[in-house]
């Protein structure tokens, strides 16, 4: 079994009047890099969030590493504790140095000693280039260096897969290629990634899938190449094409 | 104004017979200081507890919360001394309200508990405002990492919270130090009592009132001073004030 993220037929409503998710089915395979786009509003973030049980659903099911999101008896913080998490804000904590920030959850979830997570904590700030920074407070950093941080602290805790929830649409211009570069490369080194993103230069390159979310409905799901020279949907054309003109 | 003046009514003996009246001052400074910091840590201790029940996910904690903060926030602090120490006493079981009233310092009991339950009221808003005050990510982001409720709050909210809200602790601080003086009225010894004691014995009233304001002055600049310093040590590089 190589799924490592099953959504099956999954509804969520925020209050009883509004349905983010409408009956949404979404799999994510082992070494798999999907891609989710579509408009403001349309349900991505929701939809990564139930993921990682951060918001509960209303109907269907999420099996996450082959343990079911719903399930009973199901230790919901260890599971996420398999599930990197990237946001669109970082989400750094600002009181603890950047060497902290990996070590906290390494230590207090997976009970690893100071020393080991420490060891690991630098060999994924080598690997995302900070490893000068490491006794910094993040507010002591530009807001790509915490983004990659951030990245480094989600990969600390050896996911299974990564989400990421727009990690470069609040970041200046000049800093979104060093984090999508980092991305990329996590991509080739061969981690299963579900990434909603609108920069289409990123999916084109590590894509395998790309999905169009509108109004809380998976619209098209299709292999990267295939979606890129022709969306089957003419609401996916459309929004490619307001995000591409520009 | 035929005020006689007399500074050095301070080195006399009290009729009390139990030293100066420098020392019935500084006797009555101890029992506010003693009152002042115990009533602060039940405020603390208390006001966080249900600070973060306010700020909880779900219905039930924060409704436990807001009753909590509104009976105690709500009722003057002299009526709630009044009901700790006449009332209360009354509605227990009988042995329990006997044993209540002829514990030997029970106005410092009560004081200590009225005042303490009394603030937490106030050091309770003031820790769910800190935690409302930061970013909503915050706690997400813990989660996702697989830290737990409890793990969320004392690793990651509250030590940002607290920063947040260390200016107005302070002067709640303050505040815990300058209502000790309403329990003279249920007969604590504290600071006030204490010059009322050394004017009514002496009829020194402006000496004795002129000491007993410098001592809370210095007291509060102490408490000041201290917070102050507190705010330096905690502070976190590159966030807020540089
Ligand atoms: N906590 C919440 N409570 C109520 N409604 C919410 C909440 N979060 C999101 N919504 C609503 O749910 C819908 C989907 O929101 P969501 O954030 O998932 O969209 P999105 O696709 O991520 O949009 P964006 O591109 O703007 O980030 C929106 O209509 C939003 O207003
Ligand atoms: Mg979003």
């Amino acid at each position: 079994m190589s799924a490592v993220i099953q959504i099956e037929n999954v509804d969520k409503w925020y209050n009883p009047a509004v349905q983010v998710l409408r009956n949404v089915s979404l799999t994510v395979s082992r070494g798999e890099v999907v891609v989710v786009c579509g408009p403001s509003g349309s349900g991505k973030s929701t939809l990564i969030k139930c993921v990682n049980a951060l918001e509960p659903i209303q109907h269907g099911r999420i099996v996450v590493d082959g343990e079911d999101l719903g399930g009973k008896g199901v230790n919901l913080p260890r599971l996420r504790a398999r599930v990197g998490m990237v946001f669109q804000h970082f989400e750094l904590f600002p009181h603890m140095r950047v060497l902290d920030n990996l070590c906290l959850a390494q230590c207090k979830v997976l009970g690893r000693s100071r020393q080991e997570a420490e060891s690991r904590a630098l060999v994924l700030l080598d690997r995302v280039g900070l490893t000068a920074h490491a006794a910094k407070f993040p507010g002591q950093l530009s807001g790509g260096q915490q983004q990659r941080v951030a990245i480094a602290r989600a990969l600390a805790m050896d996911p299974v897969v990564m989400l990421f929830d727009e990690a470069t649409s609040a970041l200046d211009p000049e800093m979104v290629s060093e984090v999508l570069d980092v991305m990329v490369g996590l991509a080739q080194s061969g981690m299963t990634m579900m990434v909603v993103t609108h920069e289409m230069g990123f999916a084109g390159k590590v894509a395998n899938r790309v999905v169009f979310m509108d109004q809380g409905e998976v619209v098209e799901d299709a292999p990267s190449k295939q979606f890129f020279e022709g969306a089957g949907s003419e609401r996916a054309r459309q929004f490619l094409s307001k995000i591409l003109t520009y | 104004m035929g005020y006689h003046w007399n500074w050095g009514i301070f080195w006399e003996q009290s009729p009390e017979g139990t030293g100066t009246y420098f020392d019935m001052l500084v006797q009555g400074l101890e029992t506010t200081l003693v009152t002042a910091a115990l009533a602060w840590l039940i405020a603390f201790v208390v006001g966080s507890v249900v600070g973060v029940l306010r700020t909880l996910p779900g219905r039930v904690a924060p409704a436990i919360a807001t009753c909590w903060i509104e009976l105690f926030r709500n009722m003057p602090l002299l009526v709630q001394l009044f009901l700790w120490y006449f009332v209360v006493p009354d509605l227990l079981p009988g042995p329990w309200g006997v044993w209540l009233k002829q514990l030997p310092n029970a106005p410092f009991i009560t004081a200590v508990l009225g005042i303490g339950f009394f603030m937490s009221a106030r050091v309770a808003v003031q820790v769910a405002s800190g935690v409302e005050a930061l970013p909503r990510g915050q706690r997400a982001a813990a989660t996702a990492l697989g830290l737990t409720g409890p793990q969320t709050y004392r690793y990651v909210l509250l030590p940002m919270a607290y920063r947040i809200i260390l200016p107005p602790l302070t002067s709640e601080l303050l505040n815990t130090i300058k209502n000790t003086s309403v329990a003279l009225t249920i007969g604590l010894a504290e600071l006030t009592a204490r010059a009322r004691a050394v004017q009514e014995f002496s009829f020194q009233v402006f000496e004795a009132f002129t000491a007993a304001t410098l001592a809370y002055l210095v007291v509060n600049l102490i408490a000041t001073l201290a917070a102050r310093w507190l705010e330096d040590r905690v502070r976190v590089p590159g966030f807020g004030k540089p």
